[in-house]
């Protein structure tokens, strides 16, 4: 049973159970898989929204043939993500490429530096790293990276008029600025976002081989082993900085640390700032309302986090650690849980008309960001740079237009942990 | 009503802060939640219970006292 301590969590649950919906009868019926098929790129696929109105929660293959489960309802999407009877220590998704995934997560978690890497660690270790870095990721301290973070949106909007029109918007300013960003606040020249762009991209590139994944997490311990080697020997006002003289961490987790904060600070922001703008460029009345109203930035940023869930899939499974009981449903130890919070940020329970995107809606506790322990670090800095870069980008290029029409935009494939574009190609 | 925070599930996530600063602040060195109106007046006491319901590790809830 729950504690206590989860009593909010064990309330949602009974509120859930409340509700015509057809848990039990269904849950047994045969595995699902994952459905990746979208109609439209910035809709969840039609068949996550009907497996949310059946079977919020159901059986579903995953691609290594384990049949877990899929959560697709709001309540418990949330009450999975608290609940202290599941590991993150299983690595298995339902979308990519089973065999290369876990070997690359075998390779990373079995080095000294995966004691860093918070997202696959439960408590008590999970709770000592996040508490060593929780500190640099509140509202205030964020704050203060905030003219820095102009200056680098600024520089971007300058390049971006040297390099001249049409040219595409994620290489020259979405994936800049979050990764010129996060160099600044763990203290990496800003020129090292090679290090760690290519390294990221061909570990999360479902096309990529098992080698080729290996052989990229390792150049990016490389890389971020000599970054807080540096820092030792010249410690600076920065994150990497603080963490070593802190003493709190060993060196291979703040290694490992380093390793997900630039992973997991750059990719994710840029993709959600490509797809802002290319949704209001393809309804470009929304773009010339917005910029007669820039106040209401914030709200659309804030609505587009529930509205386009960054990962549709969750970043992770979770894995029960002993057997237990979901809305009356038994879920066996050793059997995965995804949450697709994708599907839990179109809930019509949680949100009316979910569909909508709705710049007076109240967003609270939307799961973009995910829920629980894991929910992202680096959330209240995601939400600074969309806003800062958004109004900026606005003033300076009112005119801006797809370069290309909208059915032609290529987006990344379901098969990716991420949502996303390949290139957003504009002009003005 | 009091707002008891617990020290030891917090992660430091901020949402008790997104909902209401006037009730919540983060310590500076690990981002911990600080606990500004211990006491919420019944104006307050909706941001409160919303703060609880949003905490991601649910180490805030409200005391009867």
């Amino acid at each position: 049973m729950l504690g206590q301590d989860h009593e909010s969590a064990a309330g949602e649950v009974r509120s859930a159970e409340s509700r015509p919906r057809m848990t039990c009868p269904h849950a047994g019926s045969a595995p699902v898989e994952f459905p990746k098929d979208r109609l439209d790129p910035l809709e969840p696929p039609p068949e996550l929204n009907a497996l949310r109105e059946e079977r919020p929660l159901c059986r579903m293959r995953y691609p290594d043939g384990h049949a877990g489960w899929l959560v697709t309802g709001y309540a418990l999407a949330r009450s999975v993500l608290v609940d202290p009877r599941f590991t993150v220590g299983v690595y298995r998704m339902p979308v990519g490429d089973p065999v290369a995934d876990s070997e690359l997560h075998d390779a990373t978690m079995s080095r000294p530096e995966g004691a860093g890497i918070l997202i696959f660690q439960d408590s008590p270790q999970h709770t000592r790293i996040r508490r060593a870095l929780a500190g640099y990721f509140t509202v205030r301290r964020v704050g203060e990276h905030r003219e820095a973070i102009e200056r680098i949106i600024d520089e971007r909007l300058d390049s971006m008029e040297r390099v001249g029109k049409p040219l595409d918007l994620l290489e020259n300013f979405a994936l800049p600025i979050p990764s010129m960003a996060i160099c600044e606040m763990l203290g990496a020249a800003p020129d090292d976002r090679d290090a760690f762009e290519q390294p990221s991209a061909v570990m999360v590139d479902p096309e990529a081989s098992a080698e080729d994944r290996i052989a990229a997490i390792e150049e990016f311990f490389t890389f971020c082993r000599g970054l807080v080697a540096e820092k030792r020997a010249a410690p600076g006002d920065d994150l990497l900085s603080h963490l070593v003289l802190g003493g709190e961490l060993s060196t291979d987790e703040i290694v490992g640390a380093a390793q997900i904060l630039f992973e997991g600070g750059h990719a994710t922001t840029a993709s959600m700032f490509s797809q802002i703008v290319f949704a209001l460029l393809r309804e470009r009345s929304e773009w010339e309302g917005l910029m007669a109203e820039p106040a209401k930035i914030p709200n659309l940023v804030e609505e587009f986090l529930r509205y386009v869930t960054i990962l549709p899939a969750g970043a992770f499974a979770r894995t029960a650690t002993e057997d237990l009981e979901l809305e009356g449903v038994q879920i066996k130890a050793g059997e995965s849980v995804s949450v697709s919070l994708a599907a839990a940020n179109r809930d019509p329970e949680k949100f009316d008309h979910p569909d909508d995107l709705d710049l007076s809606r109240d967003t609270t506790g939307h799961v973009g960001f995910g829920h629980g322990k894991h929910m992202c670090i680096g959330q209240h800095l995601a939400r600074l740079e969309l806003t800062l870069a958004l109004a900026a980008l606005m003033r300076r290029f009112p005119a801006l237009e797809l370069a290309v029409p909208a059915e032609e935009v290529e987006f990344l494939s379901g098969e990716h942990i991420i949502s996303g574009v390949h290139t957003l190609q504009v002009t003005w | 009503m009091r707002i008891v925070a617990d020290q030891e599930l917090c992660i430091g996530s901020g949402m008790c802060v997104l909902t209401s600063e006037e009730l919540f602040d983060q310590d500076p060195d690990d981002g911990h939640v600080i606990v500004r109106v211990e006491h919420p007046s019944p104006a307050q006491l909706e941001h409160a219970r919303e703060a609880v319901a949003q905490c991601p590790s649910q180490a805030l809830s409200l005391d009867d006292e």
